[in-house]
């Protein structure tokens, strides 16, 4: 296992290319890579053997920048990596700088959190879903999803004026109060999504080029998930039951009753198949988190000067991408020392290598779309 | 210049307007508010300054007998900070350590691997490895300090996701990993000069010669 699961190798060693053997660039610049991923393909024929991802065009230094800013300022920073789920990065970091503080967020602010990350997810989703049918060619469904998707950020705008970085949590709770239609908004979605995820079933989960697709294709086991460290819907499509709003509750998950869908081959198909059951998932946590969001203040009792004591902090959700990680390090000043995030697309995107191996090239675009990264995310 | 910025700090030579002029007025004022202040209450004094919470405590469990019974003095501290366990060990011994946390302790998932920069201090880095154990839904961290030019044994043949994250930590410390299949960078460009997350790297700067070869402009600022 130690010596297959990486062949990146294999590129550089093997510089005598067969009579057949070719190597392709795939990116920075290809629309289905979303994003400016590029990948180095050896192809011997139409069959992949062997591949590298070359990535860091879009670095920033994200973490560099945590050390030269306080604690509130790096904030909106971290909306910035995973710009598809920035509600999502928000509060895994508010909640890491939080436990660090060692203050807790009130249970009306947890709950407005959960409500708001759930529909980020089911956005993020649609997104995913969207784009990957698109690449695999589907037009259909990126229009339907663009539609629903788009019902939620009317709801994030209205909520805090933003669509897309959308800044909406504050370190010890949230700085805006829900708006006067909040819950009636939120009910409105729901209700109405569980028709619209039917549309999608109906366009897709039967469909046979769907089917043909994405069957069998990009297999990841779940031994090779964990040894890779791949997390979220890709880690559940190969069957291993884990979710960290399950296993360490955060915000107000362990309120909720929620299933955990997990599929059996790992292929793309699963993966299809456990996101959207993680939609309709994510619907019913919003339609329970609604019913009763408690009354209360919404901001703990958090100073305007955050001077964390000295030490070190881990905290993790699960981002709609998988583990996303945060790893704090105070020496007691108003800036962090060391802000480390792990990325759950980064961390994902390296069993791509394992995924296509023996597939086609069209397949290779069905995989970069089944592993859902972002590529703000994988570069930061 | 020297001189011009000297001047006014010393005080054996000022200025001969100032000396004559302005400081008689101010001191009349002072002294007219001066009698008030003994009568009026004196400002509470400030409460004692609290003792600092010392929130890493050792840590003495199950776990740490185990470690500490098997490796002894390769487990250099054994800490809990913020409820959160970690292990200060002897990077020497990291591979061993890494496998026996692995297939007896079952922490299956290196969840992260990353370094933290203390230049200060005599072990210049710390490598910090995030583990999760799915059997017992727990996770541990690994501390290993290492020097300047000190390398690490690499944990990919134990978890091959420290691959990337290992070249993740070459390129932005500096760290080398002996046996790593492909160490190089990652997300900066290949040639690019200095380690990024180091202290000592100011966020302001970069690898000038290489922004003008490659970019063809003279900042990249």
């Amino acid at each position: 296992m130690e010596n297959t699961l990486h062949d990146e190798t294999t590129l550089k060693q093997n510089t005598l290319l067969g009579a057949d053997e070719l190597v392709i660039n795939m990116g920075p610049q290809h629309p289905s890579t979303h994003g400016v991923l590029r990948v180095k393909l050896k192809l011997d024929g139409e069959r992949v053997i062997g591949s590298e991802c070359v990535i860091g065009y879009l670095h920033r230094g994200v973490e560099k920048i945590a050390e030269n800013r306080s604690y509130q300022q790096f904030a909106p920073y971290v909306d910035r990596m995973d710009y598809v789920a920035a509600v999502s990065n928000g509060l895994g970091y508010c909640e890491a700088v939080e436990k660090l503080l060692n203050v807790e967020a009130p249970p009306r602010a947890r709950v407005i959190r959960t409500i708001l990350t759930e529909l980020q997810r089911m956005a993020s989703h649609l997104l995913w879903l969207g784009t990957h049918a698109l690449d695999i060619g589907a037009l259909t469904p990126l229009f339907y999803c663009m539609r629903e998707r788009e019902e939620i950020l009317k709801i994030f705008e209205k909520y805090c004026g933003a669509r897309l970085t959308t800044h909406a949590f504050r370190i010890g709770g949230l700085q805006y109060e829900s708006y006067d239609t909040f819950e009636k908004d939120v009910e409105r979605f729901c209700r109405d999504f569980e028709r619209r995820i039917q549309e999608y079933v109906d366009l897709l989960t039967g469909n046979s080029i769907w089917i043909g697709r994405t069957r069998n294709v990009g297999v990841l086991s779940g031994a090779d998930c964990i040894a890779l460290g791949v997390s979220g819907p890709v880690l559940r499509a190969s069957g291993v039951q884990w979710d960290v709003r399950k296993a360490t509750p955060y915000a107000a998950y362990d309120q909720y009753k929620f299933e955990i869908p997990v599929g059996a081959n790992g292929d793309t198909y699963d993966r299809y198949m456990v996101r959207m059951e993680e939609m309709r998932q994510s619907r019913l946590i919003c339609l329970q988190a609604i019913e009763n969001i408690p009354a209360g203040p919404i901001l703990g009792k958090v100073g305007k000067v955050l001077k964390p004591a000295p030490g070190e902090i881990y905290h993790s959700i699960e981002a709609p991408k998988g583990i996303l990680g945060f790893y704090i390090v105070s020496d007691g000043g108003t800036q962090p020392y060391r802000v480390r995030i792990r990325p759950p697309s980064f961390i994902n995107l390296q069993a791509f290598n394992k995924m296509v191996r023996g597939h086609l090239v069209a397949d290779v675009v069905a995989i970069i779309g089944t592993l859902d990264i972002v590529l703000g995310e994988v570069d930061r | 210049m020297a001189d011009e910025s000297k001047a006014p700090q010393s005080p054996d030579n000022p200025k001969p307007d100032a000396s004559g002029t302005s400081t008689a007025p101010p001191e009349a004022p002072k002294s007219a508010a001066a009698p008030p202040t003994p009568t009026a209450p004196k400002p509470p004094s400030p409460p004692p300054p609290k003792p600092p919470a010392v929130l890493q405590v050792p840590l003495d469990n199950d776990l740490t007998q185990r470690y500490r019974g098997r490796f002894g003095p390769a487990i250099f501290d054994a800490l809990e900070d913020r409820k959160q366990p970690y292990l200060v060990i002897d990077a020497r011994q990291l591979t061993e350590i890494a496998r026996y946390t692995r297939d007896e302790e079952k922490f299956d998932l290196l969840e992260d691997y990353t370094a933290v920069d203390w230049p200060r201090r005599e072990k210049r880095f710390d490598l910090v490895a995030i583990l999760y154990s799915f059997a017992y839904n727990t996770r541990l961290r690994l501390k290993i300090p290492l020097a300047a030019n000190e390398a690490a044994a690499s944990l990919v043949p134990v978890w091959p996701v420290a691959n990337w994250l290992e070249r993740e930590i070459f390129d932005m410390f500096g760290i080398r990993f002996t046996g790593h299949p492909d160490l190089k960078r990652i997300l900066l460009p290949e040639d690019w000069r200095g380690h990024p997350l180091r202290k000592d790297y100011d966020i302001l700067k970069q690898d000038d010669a290489w922004v003008r070869e490659n970019l063809g402009i003279e900042s990249a600022q």
